[in-house]
């Protein structure tokens, strides 16, 4: 089997360069790869184009590539919980491209899939669908989108073999299986790292060949967003 | 007395029914969930890639890689199942999902609705919205009925950008419940001790009045 382990995230994100397009997986601060992030920072790599669902919070996740300024463009979906987002993209400094959530997922699973464009209902009617083509089919107008491609996906996933087979666990799956098959390099960050042959291959979520790069993880903060309870 | 917010979604919750798989939004929608009536049997939908939403855990499941599109700690329950954000919107534009209840800052007496942006002031994202709104089969509303400077939400045309072109089937405000038709908002009950004249000054856009208009039951 093709090993695809490196040592570290170091290894891992050695080629990542100024004015690159990434993808990072998750939704909210669940399910981000956490331990890729801090590298970007650590090598503090600009002028990136970021595709990701959300953009952080202002002091955890994305949102510590926006303090540094390490983010030229952004394709998301929802950024409501940074601040500084709002703030630099509010002020014009920085690019900001919001896409619907179910099309931004057809994006990327289509860029995975070698789909170059899709027609969606969403978005039709509003300024989302500027300039783009619309089309009726069944008497319902929709629009033409294209696909996503990134330089590399940063993806998290709970468990992962040397093959680079993936399981995710809970909703920390999110948008993770579509961003592995999208980049031009995926690297996978796992909890928990093993040899190939110990996950059941009937349980697989990411198929290995997505995957170039993987490495176990130092730590996971996996901070909580809305820590909501009740009573036991 | 108009209806507060847990009253709004006690309204609401009387439009589900069983066996219904039904996607809450954030806020108002959200409480709905709370006042589903015993004995109905309805599966909840998180589109970030969960059905089956259960309570809130306690203490000890509290669980990081469990939360809902709010960004909730959540709980599953017997029957749940869990999948991709692509799968999720899948489900949503394939039209499997039955119910769609979320908020909105306007909606047209056409049935448009804007909930995502105020130019200039506010750009949070469409999230799941524009998708949701696009291919639900049943939207309901949850708003308030007027700003707070006392301007109508409930309007001939949105001023706001756009989330959707006529989609809302109901809506119900803290003052009214109302279905739009292809005339206007027909107006079908009225919070407890809110009048007829109170809706319409209320309410920017057309609304049609037929007969005695009884007051919601909760």
């Amino acid at each position: 089997m093709i090993n695809k382990t490196v040592k570290n995230v170091q290894e891992a994100l050695q080629d990542v360069q100024d004015g690159m397009t990434l993808m990072l997986g998750g939704f909210g601060l669940c399910g981000i790869p956490e331990n890729c992030i801090n590298e970007l920072l650590r090598l503090g790599v600009k002028d990136l184009t970021c595709i990701s669902n959300n953009a952080g919070v202002d002091d955890f996740g994305i949102g510590l590539l926006l303090q540094k300024r390490q983010v030229k463009k952004m394709i998301a979906s929802y950024v409501g919980e940074n601040a500084e987002f709002e703030r630099q993209l509010l002020s014009g400094e920085l690019e900001v491209e919001l896409n619907p959530q179910g099309t931004l997922a057809e994006r990327i699973r289509a860029g995975g899939a070698g789909i170059p464009a899709f027609f969606t209902p969403a978005g039709y009617g509003t300024e989302v669908g500027e300039g783009k083509e619309s089309r009726e089919f069944n008497g319902k107008m929709y629009l033409m989108e294209t696909w996503l491609k990134a330089d590399f996906a940063f993806v998290k996933a709970w468990k992962g073999d040397t093959a680079g087979n993936l399981i995710y666990k809970g909703t920390a799956r999110n948008f993770n299986p579509m961003m592995a098959t999208a980049g031009k390099i995926t690297v996978a960050e796992v909890e928990e790292l093993v040899p190939a042959g110990e996950l059941d291959p009937n349980m697989i979520h990411t198929p290995g060949i997505f995957v170039q790069r993987i490495f176990q993880g130092e730590k996971y903060e996996k901070r909580i967003e809305q820590r909501t309870v009740r009573q036991a | 007395m108009a209806l507060d917010k847990n009253q709004i979604a006690k309204r609401i919750a009387q439009e589900v029914k069983n066996g219904m798989y039904v996607n809450l939004g954030i806020g108002i929608p959200t409480l709905v969930a709370n006042y589903i009536p015993h004995g109905i049997e309805v599966v909840l939908q998180s589109e970030n890639g969960l059905l089956g939403m259960g309570p809130f855990p306690t203490e000890d499941q509290v669980d990081a890689d469990l939360i809902n599109a709010g960004k909730q700690t959540i709980t599953t329950l017997p029957g749940s199942s869990i999948f991709s954000s692509a799968d999720s919107f899948g489900m949503i534009r394939g039209e499997h999902v039955d119910l769609t209840i979320l908020g909105a800052m306007e909606v047209s007496e056409e049935g448009d609705i804007a909930n995502w942006k105020i130019p200039g002031k506010m750009v949070k994202g469409m999230g799941g919205a524009m998708d949701l709104v696009a291919s639900a089969k049943n939207i309901i509303v949850a708003m308030q009925h007027t700003a707070r400077d006392g301007s109508s939400k409930l309007l001939k045309e949105c001023t706001l950008p756009i989330t959707g072109l006529k989609c809302v089937k109901k809506i119900v405000t803290d003052l009214c419940v109302m279905e739009v038709t292809d005339k206007g908002f027909k107006l079908l009950e009225r919070a407890p001790g809110v009048s007829v004249e109170d809706i319409q000054k209320a309410t920017e856009g057309t609304l049609i009045v037929e007969g005695d208009i009884p007051e919601v039951q909760l």
